[in-house]
């Protein structure tokens, strides 16, 4: 069956239901460190609907805000508004390293079958073809935190057998290799959302597996978006769409300016 | 202890622990001295060309954007940055030809507002050497091992991962769990800026919101100068010591500059300017622009406050306080692309 999720209209956007998918993942009395763009719109969803006591912290130091609207920047005066604690980055680092982190939530350029990203270069370090970030506090975030998501768009130059550049751990060559390169036990990626669907890891092997795919996108076209072999779950369900009440959150209070639910 | 693995990235601001010593032994007063001076003097006295340069702030929160105005217009030359979260700082710093090399945590972007043309051109044409790369938390912890006066810092982060590979940092045996552990090296910039919200004119800090690496950062840096909102009384300080982020014997000079983190946000004070934001990110697409920007808003203008009217003086100023307080509607140019 060949059928595009084009075709069928939707009164949601793609990004705005990567946003839903995401936030639903997000367990209320939970902790979650974000990073800037799709995570932070995650996070404020899930604190405005299903999870109010979602504990929301930044890098920058902003602890347990009511983030009021969309903050340009994961350090700007958003991050601690109505917050209980607004302190410093070793304090934020060292509570993630001390595991109070449930969740650490990231974007990426590329990723890997295990979860390792790239958000540093595309091409040779020392020549690059596109110079990148970096790791600002991903790797600290995919290092530290319980489960860390990835959100990200899916296609063959994202989800590639290599990186160019491994910024940040995912379970790096498999089994066991996080704890043998000293990252805390029992920790790692948790899941992959894409504009196709969302996936998983495999608990054997560490390998990424598809879970999920969003209405009106197929398991052939997630296949045929990805650089390497995608393991499948034994049974492969469908998204459950964005409802009105989450739409609403999203474009009235959470992104009113359209910062990011506004691009093409 | 067995030394696992070691980063090749280059070793910078490292200095073994007691020849530092010996340097704030001889360079750091401890008497409570009038520092204030003005941008100028405060630039040409504490920065060398080839300096190890670290803005505090987050790169576009609470920056001393005008001290980075006034390092480009003094024409310092070859410096290396610690790209701690550095953003529009960095971004300013690597368009005007100041900086060579780049330690690299969080660079190239702009956030939200998308990457950064000037300074990607400058890395990727090979003007600017990215001569290390490291994670936000491997700087702050850098800054910590300084500010402790240790040699290194151990920490449970970048292990398996380039990012490592390409540090400073070396990875050791732990003696105590057995388990392999990342020593991240003590980190001493040559010159610090930092913009705090207001200090007495001994240099005694207080900071509103967050403190993000400040904290650390101030006792890391060999030069420390504050650019201050409002310089205001001693008593102001002694009444609520507890409030002191940042006390006098860190610091050689204390500049004020009134809405000093212009175009960036001021916590509680103003939000940042999109509008001009938008006007960089537009104009920085071409080196003719960047010139272009560089002339309007530098070379132009005598110091912060002639800028400040050229950006829209007391009226934008008024607007991004308004902003700040969510008390109007945000709109951002850089948007439509």
């Amino acid at each position: 069956m060949t059928m595009t999720n084009k075709a069928q209209p939707t009164n949601y956007s793609t990004i705005e239901l990567m946003a839903c998918a995401a936030s639903r993942l997000l367990e209320d009395n939970k902790s979650v460190f974000v990073g800037t763009g799709l995570p932070i719109i995650a996070a404020m969803l899930a604190q405005k609907s299903h999870a109010p006591g979602l504990l929301i912290v930044f890098e920058a130091g902003g602890i347990g805000p009511k983030i009021p609207t969309l903050p340009i920047s994961v350090g700007d005066s958003r991050t601690f508004y109505k917050g209980i604690m607004a302190n410093t980055m070793d304090y934020v680092m060292s509570t993630g390293q001390m595991g109070y982190i449930d969740y650490g939530f990231l974007g990426a350029a590329q990723i890997d079958m295990y979860g390792n990203i790239n958000t540093t270069v595309i091409g040779p370090h020392d020549h690059p073809t596109a110079r990148l970030p970096g790791s600002g506090g991903a790797n600290d975030v995919g290092s530290l935190a319980w489960r860390t998501i990835v959100i990200m768009q899916q296609d063959t130059r994202k989800f590639v057998p290599k990186l160019d550049f491994l910024t940040t751990p995912g379970y790096l060559t498999g089994p066991s290799a996080r704890e043998a390169a000293g990252l805390p036990s029992n920790t790692g990626p948790y899941r992959v959302i894409t504009q196709l669907g969302i996936m998983g890891f495999d608990d054997e092997t560490k390998r990424m597996k598809l879970l999920s795919t969003h209405p009106g996108v197929t398991v052939d076209q997630v296949k045929t978006a990805t650089g390497f072999e995608l393991l499948m779950a034994d049974e492969i369900t469908t998204t459950e769409a964005p409802c009105e009440k989450e739409l609403k959150i999203l474009k009235k209070q959470v992104d009113p300016a359209g910062l990011i639910l506004g691009r093409k | 202890m067995d030394i696992l693995e070691e980063g090749k990235g280059e070793l910078l601001a490292w200095h073994d622990p007691d020849e530092q010593r010996l340097w704030v032994q001889k360079n750091k007063s401890r008497s409570l001295d009038d520092k204030r001076m003005d941008i100028k003097d405060a630039v040409s006295k504490f920065v060398k060309d080839g300096d190890y340069l670290a803005m505090g702030g987050f790169g576009h929160v609470r920056v001393s954007m005008a001290a980075i105005y006034e390092m480009i217009r003094q024409g310092k030359k070859e410096m290396t940055m610690s790209g701690k979260t550095a953003v529009h700082d960095f971004d300013v710093l690597a368009a005007a030809g100041c900086l060579s090399k780049v330690e690299v945590a969080y660079c190239f972007g702009h956030e939200l507002r998308g990457l950064s043309p000037a300074s990607r051109r400058a890395v990727q044409s090979g003007r600017l050497k990215v001569v290390a790369e490291i994670s936000n938390a491997g700087f702050q912890w850098r800054y910590k091992a300084a500010a402790m006066g240790l040699p290194f810092f151990p920490a449970r982060i970048m292990g398996g991962t380039d990012t490592f590979r390409y540090s400073s940092a070396k990875m050791v045996r732990d003696p105590f769990s057995g388990k392999p552990i990342m020593l991240l090296p003590a980190c001493y910039p040559d010159i610090v800026f930092i913009h705090v919200h207001r200090c007495d004119k001994y240099g005694n800090c207080q900071i509103d919101g967050t403190l993000i690496e400040d904290f650390e950062l101030a006792r890391a840096a060999k030069r420390l100068v504050i650019t201050t909102e409002k310089v205001v009384d001693e008593k102001v300080i002694r009444k609520e010591p507890w409030r002191t982020s940042i006390p006098f014997f860190l610091v050689d000079a204390v500049v004020e500059v009134p809405s000093g983190s212009h175009p960036g946000n001021m916590p509680t004070l103003y939000y940042s300017d999109e509008e001009h934001m938008a006007e960089w990110l537009k104009l920085t697409k071409t080196d003719e622009g960047a010139k272009q920007y560089f002339d309007k808003y530098v070379h132009s203008v005598e110091d912060f406050k002639q800028y400040l009217k050229l950006i829209g003086g007391k009226k934008k100023m008024a607007y991004l306080k308004k902003l700040e307080h969510l008390q109007v509607k945000l709109t951002a140019p850089w948007r439509e692309k």
